[in-house]
């Protein structure tokens, strides 16, 4: 690292020559090079993406923020603020509300993405991501059963434990272990998927939402002149 | 301007779905589900058909 004893501005000395082997520069560089800012928040979409069901990612995402904040305030009053007041019971009714939608929209939004085979074109890390991301939400929506601080928590607790140490992973994930499943459910689980979701989002600016199957040349019926099935672009727009 | 008690919107609420019992489930040879569960499946499924079908707005001249 160098320092820089005051002259010009930051500004002013960013990529100079003696700078461009630091790990800060290539970081910058590398960051740039995969997400330069037209791609990282878009303007325009594909033409493909005019349709519904590519709607689903974006609600799930809405959900999630609102499954996060709603379980902040959670946090900050405690079960007996979300047993007993008013406020309290509907916050942590949109908590359980919220998650509802978080999977309605992320089943439908993954219907949608298999039958497009969404892993496509070099988008199986996107896939893969979204895949782990399912799979630890509902690890995420189970240790909140148990968190409830309730008679149902407890029977819910006392009922998968048979089933969790049948496999094994009662050794070290002991669902009866209140403040072991809490910590699973605000913390780690949560760090988990939000970490997950990013990688997901940051994954599908760099490679782009999958565009449609293209038509079987067949299939496709143009008038003269305006071009052929060989015309779709590799975005799926035809002779545009 | 007249004001509905709350008993009476809970006691609608209820009168609608009623949770305080115990589930009521379908079985379907060894396929056994929760009334509640299979109506969350069926709204998705509709959902789903729905966002595929359903012609999503464009704005005029656009034809991006």
């Amino acid at each position: 690292m160098t320092v820089d004893a005051g002259g010009p501005g930051l500004a002013a000395q960013a990529d100079l020559p003696e700078d461009a082997a630091q790990w800060s520069a290539r970081l910058r560089r590398a960051g740039v090079s995969a997400f330069p800012p037209g791609r990282l928040l878009p303007d325009r979409q594909p033409a493909y993406v005019a349709s519904w069901i590519y709607v689903f990612g974006a609600l799930t995402l809405a959900a999630l923020a609102l499954v996060v904040l709603s379980g902040i305030v959670l946090a900050i009053e405690g079960p007996t603020w979300w047993h007993l007041s008013r406020v309290g019971l509907f916050v942590n009714s949109m908590h359980l509300w919220s998650v509802e939608l978080f999977f309605f929209f992320m089943v439908v939004h993954l219907w949608g993405k298999f039958f497009m085979a969404a892993w496509r074109g070099r988008r199986r890390a996107t896939w893969i991501t979204g895949v782990l991301a399912f799979v630890i939400s509902i690890a995420a929506a189970f240790t909140g059963y148990l968190s409830q601080q309730n008679f149902d928590s407890q029977w819910i607790g006392t009922q998968a434990k048979d089933g969790i140490n049948a496999t094994g992973a009662g050794a070290f994930f002991n669902v009866l272990n209140f403040g072991q499943m809490l910590m699973w459910h605000i913390l780690l689980l949560p760090l988990a998927v939000g970490l997950l979701t990013l990688v997901h989002v940051l994954l599908v600016r760099r490679r782009g939402v999958v565009p449609p199957f293209a038509p079987d040349p067949g299939d496709l019926v143009v008038p003269d002149g305006a071009g052929t099935a060989g015309d779709i672009g590799v975005d799926g727009t035809v002779g545009r | 301007m007249m004001r509905i008690p709350q008993e009476l919107v809970g006691r609608a609420a209820q009168a609608v779905i009623d949770l305080n019992g115990p589930g009521r489930y379908v079985h379907w040879g060894f396929i056994q589900i929760s009334v509640a569960n299979l109506v969350v499946i069926c709204l998705m499924v509709v959902v789903f058909v729905a966002a595929i079908l359903v012609p999503f707005p464009r704005h005029g001249g656009d034809d991006r």
